[in-house]
Parts: structure tokens; C-alpha cells; sequence
């Protein structure tokens, strides 16, 4: 454990760990755009510059880690000042449309904009321009947003393992790109679209059906399979607008493109509600008593005169384990056969 | 006393530019066609030699009979006969062509220590190096010498690091010994990309085999089995000749396993750098290596903490290591001697610019900046008066012609808002608006800025805009404010070096310069004549001849008038080239 001290306030942490991770621990504010405790830090936003007592310049609290007797101090008015010059920069290369941005009110830059209380810009100049060409059906990328923070490049290296985008460019010009500036073409993972701070990386499905502070969040588990992520469902109007994932859940808030955008199911027109008969050549909704009834009599006759092995059972991966483990029991205990499979065996 | 000819042609890149390879062959050509063994009885060899400093006077020839050397300047394929003829047979050099004076003033006050064998030895035979005592200070310290002590000599001699922060070399080197680690890298950073500087590639041109000797006695210090040169892809030549020197270096038994029989295994790798300026930064360099984007890290950790592929990793310029050799052969005392208490041994420049001699100089530490100009420069180009010195390229500062007292040392130039940086020294005179001079700089830095954290990236992009409009006469009331403000904001919250010293150049010339920026805002005027849009020209009627001369040149055709008679400048036509402005002969072009 390191001893030291914040703002004058002495606390103990354990050794290693970042200032910014001791700050927080403690419920001390310091602002940052790249930092995400899941990532490795990257020290590129600089707005967490903080001063360390000996230290001859600013250091960045997100990549410097805790040593025993720091005297660390949080803000000053020049750490101020500067961190309202980061955020005026930004904000004189950004759009600055908050107006019609679906990320309003859930973006940290135009929290840091209302901390600062940035109403004109100092440096106003050339803005970047970018033409929107995504053809993809999950993520809208508006690059002219993007404040190369780095965390979508980040996420999906270190946790997706896929690096399929990076930084391209130099200076002014360097924006975050697939390779060759090609058009995205991905697992759609979407981790990006769940970490990035402003409007640069939206869900296409999302854009327009409202914003956060119209949603009702409602916490449930993913239906897709078996791991049982913990997702929230973003309601709006009785309709899922968007599914995100808290970072405190199993799975860290990490989602794949099925969890994250596979929920227009729920809505569809085509969605079976009951259970369908076929009689006389055609579908016709029955009840669940009418279906398993049905079934049990079926099996029951085919397991009579064939023998159980003339029965074999497909699981999905879908259900979760325990639904596996029972209809595994069911065929082999209930049927009386080892035939019995599942669709993510291969 | 040598009874040989020897023949020695500069082939540094401005001695190649200049036509070196054609001098070198002609000269082979006509000594074979005299047969001059038979004639003078003497042993004759040619030999190329890297730069020696006054590349505006290549192709430099030296040749010398019975030790006797004449220095030849200016030389042309079709000199090369009368040469051989008159001084080689004749033995009566040709005095017209001889070196002048001035060339001899360009040396006089200059210290060679890295230098020294640059423009003796050839650098693509390892015998001309091995000759003047080359890979002797590897012999000295792998046969007398513990690691300790070699860290030792170099803390005695006070080196610090060349690349430009000036770090004590023995500080560094004792830091990566102690460090923990199964294996530790050292990599010589070649990677110079200020405007203007040719230092350490003249150096590895020259002399590659000092450098290599510089890492084999750093590697023995701090135990690194494995060094990498990275270097810039744009010095072909340098690239070569650092090939040629490890090969033969590593045929020689200098390079490899068990060097010399000591034990000691070294190996090293040439990476080329693919042009960024931002990878001459320590830990943008190794991210390069590595294969990964060319961009910083926030340190700690430190290179020497965690640096290529996670090792102990120390980064030395070229220029420190070139040091080394010298130093342990001639011992820490000697550099110690030259210098001042704190910045001790030379150091090199790029003298460029405005400046009569251009060239590549080394001088002791703590040498006058008047010298610099007037003594070994010559002065000041066309009988211009001196403005302002700029010292430490993009990153560097402006010294005002005032100030011309301050001592070429890293404490009394980063007192008057400068910094020595790698070595480039550009000079300035009463033609250079600073305004300019200024935008200049921030237009490289700001392309050359990696764009990962926001203070350089943007920062460095609006810097440039509000110079770009104050010399386009767009400046507004409280600019320079502003940029005071926003340079010190980029100053103190970039990320690396890049953006830490890119506004340098707009505060050191706001410090000193305030006036030409006020000038520029307030009364739209450029003192300097070089801000196009605050120019005009016009012609004064009462000096104007009427012969034409002036609308001969124009390429715009904007001044009309009939012969004899005073003409006139149509100032919506006029581009403001200034062609006219040269071309008069009445002085009747008026430029403001």
C-alpha cells in the first residue's frame, strides 16, 4: 500500500496503480476523454494533467502510477486554465451541432464544454470535413466528431483482438480509419460505438428514436446464448432504441453484435408470438398446452414403434446452460437416447 | 615523412552533388593514362572521403605529395587533367585554384572532435578508420576496463546528450546497468529531421565506423547484447555506408559473438525510419521499431525502464556516440578541458542561412556566437546586416542580433529562450520578417505533429493560423495575446517534446520581435518586405527612365508604359514577385 497525498487529503492506496485509479478510488474529480479504467492508458486527451510535487511539468494522472509519499495536487488555476484550452480546442475542430446530436446528453465533451463554460471559441478556424460513407447496417461513423481520444482503436485491439481500425494520418489531418480508409467492414462488435465519449461513433438503428434522457433503462440478459451478458434495454415509446452494458455486469459491458444490435426481433412484424399447429396444410396459433401436448404424443408414438434411437434432439445455443442440461436429461433420461446435439458444438 | 601521392576527393553528399563521382573517375582515368607509378615513382592511391564541413565549395580535392597537402576547391571533371599534369607530375600545385584565405578562417576557430577524421578517412574502408586509431577505444575498454569504469570516464568528461535535451550520457548509461531486465537494447537515433541540419548525417556519411565503435563500447557499458540503428530512409547514402561499415566491422571481428576474443557479443540491426519527424522521439522511435505507428508514449515508464519490446532500452544520438571513441582513447580530462563548467566538449552545427561560409563546423562548447557568424561564417551574405540567429530548428529560438555575446553552451541558450538542440543554426538578416520566420517553423511542426494528443494536434494548427493571418494583414487587436497564451497552454500540456518545444519559435520571437508583430496587426506593414499581402510596389516617375526593363520581367504584365516615359504598376495585376524590384537599375521601383 502507498501512502500519499491529494489535495491535501491523505489517503492510502494500493501500490501500482494509476493516480487517476487513486483519485477515483476516493471520489476526487479529475477530467479525462481517453481514459477507460478497461483499456490500457493513453495519455493522449491531457486533460488529466495534474501536478506532482517535485516533478518539473504537468503529469498526466492516467499513465502515472502511485508512489509512496506523492503530493499530488488535482487543479490549480493553471491546470485549469489549460484544461479549458484542451476542451476550447476541441470544441474549434468540432461541429458543434448538439442541437440535433443524438449523443446530447450523454457526451462527455459537451459536459466538459458546460463545466468550462466555453459559450465563444478563442481559436475558432478550420474544422475538418468528412463525408459520411458507411454502408454497414450497425455503425454511423462521423468523423468530423471524433476528437481522436483513440478508445474505439484501443477496445478493439486489446479486448476484440481485431484491429480493425487504427489511426491514419498525421496532425490536423489524422483521423481513425480501417485499413486503406476502405469502408468499415467488421465483426460489428460495436465496442466502440459503447465507449466513444462524443457523437463520432453512433448505432444506425439508434440515430433519431431518442436521447438518453428520454430512454427508460431496463436490466435484463442477453437471449442470444449462453454466456448470459447483462445488457440494458434503452426504451423509448414501448420500443428498444438501443442495448447497451454496464461496465460493473460479467461481462464488463463488453457486448458482441448480436447482444448489441440484434434487437429489432422484438418489434418484428414476423415475430411468432405462439405457438403455431400446421393443420390442414396451414400454421394456426394454438396454445402452449395444444403444442406440448401435441409433441408429447408425437415422441410418444414415433419412441412406441421405432424405438427411442428413431428420436434425436438439436439444442441451441440460445438457451442457457441450464436449459441445455435439461433438454440434454430430457432425450437421454425422458426419451431413452444419447442422440442428442447442439448447434455451437462445431 | 609519407613519400606517396594520395588523392582525396569529398564525396559527403554535397561533394556527390556537386559532381564528386565524376571528379573521382576522371581523376582515376587520367592517373592510369599517365601511368603514374612509372612516371613519379611513387605510390599514388585515391581515396573518398566524407564531408569536412564547407560544402559550398565542393568538389573539394585534396591532394598530397610527400605529406605536403594542397587543398583544391571548386574542381570540375576538366580541371582534373591540368591537376595531374601540373601538381601530381609537375609537382607544382596550380595557385588559382587553391583554397582561399577564407577557407583556412572557416577552420581556424573550429575544435574537431567528431569531426576529426571526417574528411580524412574513407568511409567505406574500415583500414582508413583502423589507420587513425580507429577500434581502439573498443581494444582499450574490452581488454582494460570494466563496464563501471567506462561509465566512469564518460561521467569524467562531462558528455551530454547531442540529440538536444543534453542529458548526461554516464546518467543514462548507469541507469540502464542497474536496470533489471534478461537483455537491454541501445540504439543510436539517426533519425534527424530538422530543416536545415545535416549533422549526424555527415557524421554516419563520414564516418561510420566512429559511430559503430561509439555503440560497441555503449553496449559493453550497459550490457546490451543488441543494438539498432534507426535511421532515415531519406539518407541513402548514410544507409549504405552504415551497411558497408557493419559488415566490415562484423568481418573484422568488431561486431557478432565473442568480439575480440573479450566475451563481449554485439550485434546490430539498421532500421529505416519512414520520414516522420516525430520518431526521432525516444518512444515514438521504439513504437517504429516495433512495427507499430510512429507515436509517443507518456513516460514513465521510461525507454530505460520498459523500452523496445518491453527491455531496458537506451536512445543516443548519433553525435554522443561518435563522442565515445574519442573520448576513451584521448582520455576524460582532454574533453573535460574543452567547453564550459557544464556543457563540456564541441559540439556540431549546420550553419545555413543567410550566412557567407555555409557548412558543417564543430566548435568547443561555450564559443561566442559572434565567432560563430563572423569568424568561421564570414559574415553576413551580400553585406546584409545580421538579424537573428535561430538556433535548435523547429523547436528552437530566435536570438536577436544584440545578444550575439551569448556562448554556444545549453544553460546560456536556454537563458535567452533557445535551445541548443541537435545543431541546426540558421542565420537571419535585415530581410527576414520574423513574423514569418516564425510561421515557418509551426508549419512544420504542425504537419509533422503525430496527432495523438490534442494540444499539439490542434493546438499547433490554430498557432499557425493566427500567423498565417497576422502575415496575411488579417491580425486582430490582441493576437499576440492570444498566441502568448495558447503557446504556453501547448508548451506545458503537450504530450512529447514535438509539442513541447513547437511554440518556441512564436515566444522567442514575440520576446524579442513584439515590434514586427505589432507592425503587422496595427499598421498592416511588413518592416521586413517579405509578407507579400502587406506589400506593394510602385514606381517613383521622377527616377523612372522609361527603358523598359521592368515590364520585360513582369510575369504578370502589370506595369505598362511607353518607352522613355515613367511607367506604371497596375496594382490589381501585380503579384508582388519583386521581379521589377531586382530588375531596375534607377532605383525607381519602390517596395513598402
Amino acid at each position: 500500500m502507498a501512502n500519499l497525498t491529494i489535495n491535501g487529503k491523505r489517503i492510502i492506496v494500493p501500490d501500482g496503480i494509476t493516480i487517476l485509479d487513486a483519485a477515483r478510488r476516493n471520489d476526487i474529480y479529475i477530467p479525462t476523454l481517453c481514459d477507460d479504467p478497461r483499456l490500457e492508458p493513453h495519455g493522449g486527451c491531457r486533460l488529466c494533467l495534474i501536478q506532482v510535487k517535485g516533478m518539473p511539468r504537468p503529469v498526466t494522472a492516467c499513465t502515472t502510477p502511485v508512489t509512496e509519499g506523492m503530493e499530488i495536487e488535482t487543479t490549480n488555476e493553471q491546470i485549469e486554465r489549460q484544461r479549458r484550452t484542451i476542451v476550447e480546442l476541441l470544441l474549434s475542430d468540432h461541429p458543434n451541432d448538439c442541437m440535433i446530436c443524438d449523443k446530447a446528453g450523454d457526451c462527455t465533451l459537451q459536459e466538459l464544454a458546460y463545466f468550462y463554460d466555453i459559450r465563444s471559441n478563442r481559436f475558432a478556424g478550420e474544422r475538418r470535413q468528412y463525408t459520411k460513407k458507411d454502408l454497414n447496417p450497425f455503425i454511423e461513423r462521423d468523423m468530423e466528431k471524433c476528437i481522436l481520444c483513440g478508445k474505439c482503436v484501443r477496445v478493439c485491439d486489446e479486448i476484440q483482438g481485431l484491429g480493425a481500425i487504427d489511426v491514419a494520418g498525421r496532425g490536423f489531418t489524422a483521423k481513425v480509419s480501417p485499413a486503406f480508409e476502405k469502408d468499415l467492414n467488421c465483426e460489428f462488435c460495436g465496442q466502440c460505438v459503447s465507449i466513444c465519449p462524443t457523437g463520432a461513433l453512433m448505432g444506425k438503428q439508434s440515430v433519431g428514436k431518442g436521447r438518453q434522457k428520454d430512454v427508460k433503462e431496463v436490466e435484463t440478459v442477453c437471449t442470444y446464448c449462453g454466456c448470459g451478458c447483462n445488457v440494458t434495454l434503452h426504451v423509448s415509446r414501448n420500443e428498444v432504441v438501443r442495448v447497451t452494458s454496464r461496465p460493473d455486469t460479467i461481462n464488463e459491458g463488453w457486448l458482441c453484435v448480436k447482444g448489441r444490435f440484434g434487437y429489432s426481433f422484438i418489434n418484428s412484424p414476423d415475430r411468432l408470438t405462439t405457438p403455431l399447429i400446421k393443420k390442414d396444410g396451414k400454421f394456426v396459433p394454438a396454445s402452449w398446452d395444444e403444442a406440448l401436448d401435441l409433441i408429447a404424443e408425437k415422441l410418444s408414438a414415433i419412441k412406441e414403434k421405432h424405438g427411442p434411437d428413431a428420436i434425436g434432439g438439436l439444442s441451441s445455443a440460445r438457451c442457457t446452460n441450464e436449459e441445455n442440461y435439461l433438454f440434454q436429461k430430457f432425450i437421454r433420461a425422458g426419451i431413452g437416447t444419447n442422440n442428442v446435439d447442439h448447434c455451437a458444438r462445431y | 615523412m609519407n613519400k606517396d601521392v594520395s588523392i582525396k576527393v569529398c564525396m559527403g553528399t554535397g561533394g556527390i552533388a556537386a559532381g564528386g563521382v565524376e571528379v573521382m573517375s576522371t581523376f582515376e582515368k587520367a592517373l592510369a593514362s599517365v601511368g603514374i607509378k612509372a612516371v613519379v615513382q611513387k605510390n599514388c592511391s585515391m581515396h573518398k572521403v566524407g564531408c569536412r564541413g564547407f560544402c559550398a565549395r565542393d568538389v573539394l580535392v585534396d591532394v598530397i605529395v610527400d605529406g605536403a597537402k594542397s587543398t583544391y576547391q571548386y574542381i570540375k571533371p576538366d580541371m582534373v587533367e591540368r591537376i595531374v599534369q601540373e601538381h601530381v607530375v609537375g609537382g607544382a600545385p596550380i595557385g588559382d585554384w587553391l583554397v582561399t584565405d577564407d577557407y583556412h578562417t572557416f577552420h581556424d576557430k573550429q575544435v574537431k572532435v567528431v569531426l576529426s577524421d571526417c574528411g580524412e578517412v574513407d568511409p567505406e574502408d574500415i583500414d582508413s578508420y583502423l589507420g587513425r586509431g580507429g577500434y581502439e577505444a573498443v581494444k582499450k575498454v574490452l581488454t582494460t576496463m570494466t563496464p563501471q569504469e567506462t561509465i566512469d570516464v564518460i561521467k569524467a568528461s562531462g558528455l551530454r546528450g547531442r540529440g538536444g535535451a543534453g542529458f548526461p550520457t554516464a546518467v543514462k548509461w548507469d541507469m540502464a546497468i542497474k536496470a533489471p531486465g534478461p537483455k537491454k537494447y541501445l540504439i543510436c537515433n539517426a533519425d534527424e529531421g530538422d530543416p536545415g541540419a545535416f549533422m549526424d548525417r555527415s557524421v554516419v556519411e563520414g564516418n561510420p565506423h566512429a559511430v559503430i565503435e561509439g555503440m560497441i563500447i555503449g553496449a559493453y557499458a550497459i550490457g546490451a547484447p543488441y543494438g539498432y540503428v534507426y535511421i532515415r530512409a531519406e539518407y541513402p547514402l548514410a544507409v549504405e555506408r552504415l551497411h558497408l561499415a557493419i559488415k566490415q566491422a562484423k568481418e573484422r571481428g568488431y561486431l557478432g559473438k565473442n568480439i575480440l576474443g573479450k566475451g563481449l557479443d554485439f550485434m546490430i540491426k539498421v532500421k529505416l525510419g519512414a520520414g516522420a519527424f516525430v520518431c526521432g522521439e525516444e518512444t515514438a522511435l521504439i513504437a517504429s521499431i516495433e512495427g507499430k505507428r510512429g507515436q509517443p508514449k507518456a513516460k514513465p515508464p521510461f525507454p530505460v525502464q520498459k523500452g523496445l519490446w518491453g527491455y531496458p532500452t537506451i536512445i543516443n544520438n548519433v553525435e554522443t556516440l561518435a563522442n565515445v571513441p574519442y573520448i576513451i582513447r584521448k582520455g576524460a580530462s582532454w574533453y573535460a578541458a574543452m567547453g564550459t563548467e557544464k556543457s563540456k566538449g564541441t559540439k556540431v552545427f549546420a550553419l545555413t542561412g543567410k550566412i557567407l561560409n555555409s557548412g558543417l563546423i564543430e566548435v568547443p562548447m561555450g564559443i561566442p556566437l559572434k565567432e560563430v557568424i563572423y569568424d568561421i561564417g564570414g559574415g553576413i551574405e551580400n553585406g546584409k546586416k545580421l538579424k537573428a540567429v535561430q538556433t535548435g530548428g523547429p523547436s528552437g529560438g530566435c536570438i536577436p542580433a544584440n545578444m550575439m555575446d551569448t556562448t554556444l553552451d545549453y544553460e546560456a541558450l536556454s537563458k535567452v529562450g533557445s535551445i541548443m538542440g541537435s545543431g541546426g543554426m540558421v542565420v537571419l538578416d535585415e530581410t527576414d520578417c520574423m513574423v514569418n520566420v516564425a510561421k515557418y517553423f509551426l508549419q512544420f511542426t504542425q504537419s509533422e505533429s503525430c496527432g495523438k494528443c490534442i494540444p499539439c494536434r490542434v493546438g499547433t494548427k490554430r498557432l499557425l493560423e493566427i500567423l498565417t493571418r497576422i502575415t496575411e494583414g488579417k491580425g486582430r487587436e490582441g493576437d499576440i495575446e492570444l498566441l502568448e497564451s495558447l503557446a504556453a497552454d501547448v508548451k506545458t500540456s503537450s504530450l512529447c517534446g514535438l509539442g513541447q518545444s513547437a511554440p518556441n519559435p512564436v515566444l522567442s520571437t514575440i520576446r524579442y520581435y513584439r515590434d514586427e508583430y505589432e507592425a503587422h496587426i496595427y499598421e498592416k506593414r511588413c518592416p521586413a518586405g517579405v509578407c507579400k499581402d502587406l506589400l506593394s510596389y510602385s514606381i517613383l516617375e521622377e527616377f523612372c527612365k522609361g527603358c523598359t526593363a521592368c515590364t520585360r520581367v513582369c510575369p504578370a504584365g502589370a506595369i505598362i508604359g511607353e518607352k522613355k516615359k515613367p511607367h506604371k504598376i497596375i496594382q490589381d495585376i501585380c503579384i508582388k514577385c519583386g521581379a521589377c524590384f531586382e530588375t531596375c537599375k534607377f532605383k525607381a521601383i519602390k517596395k513598402g
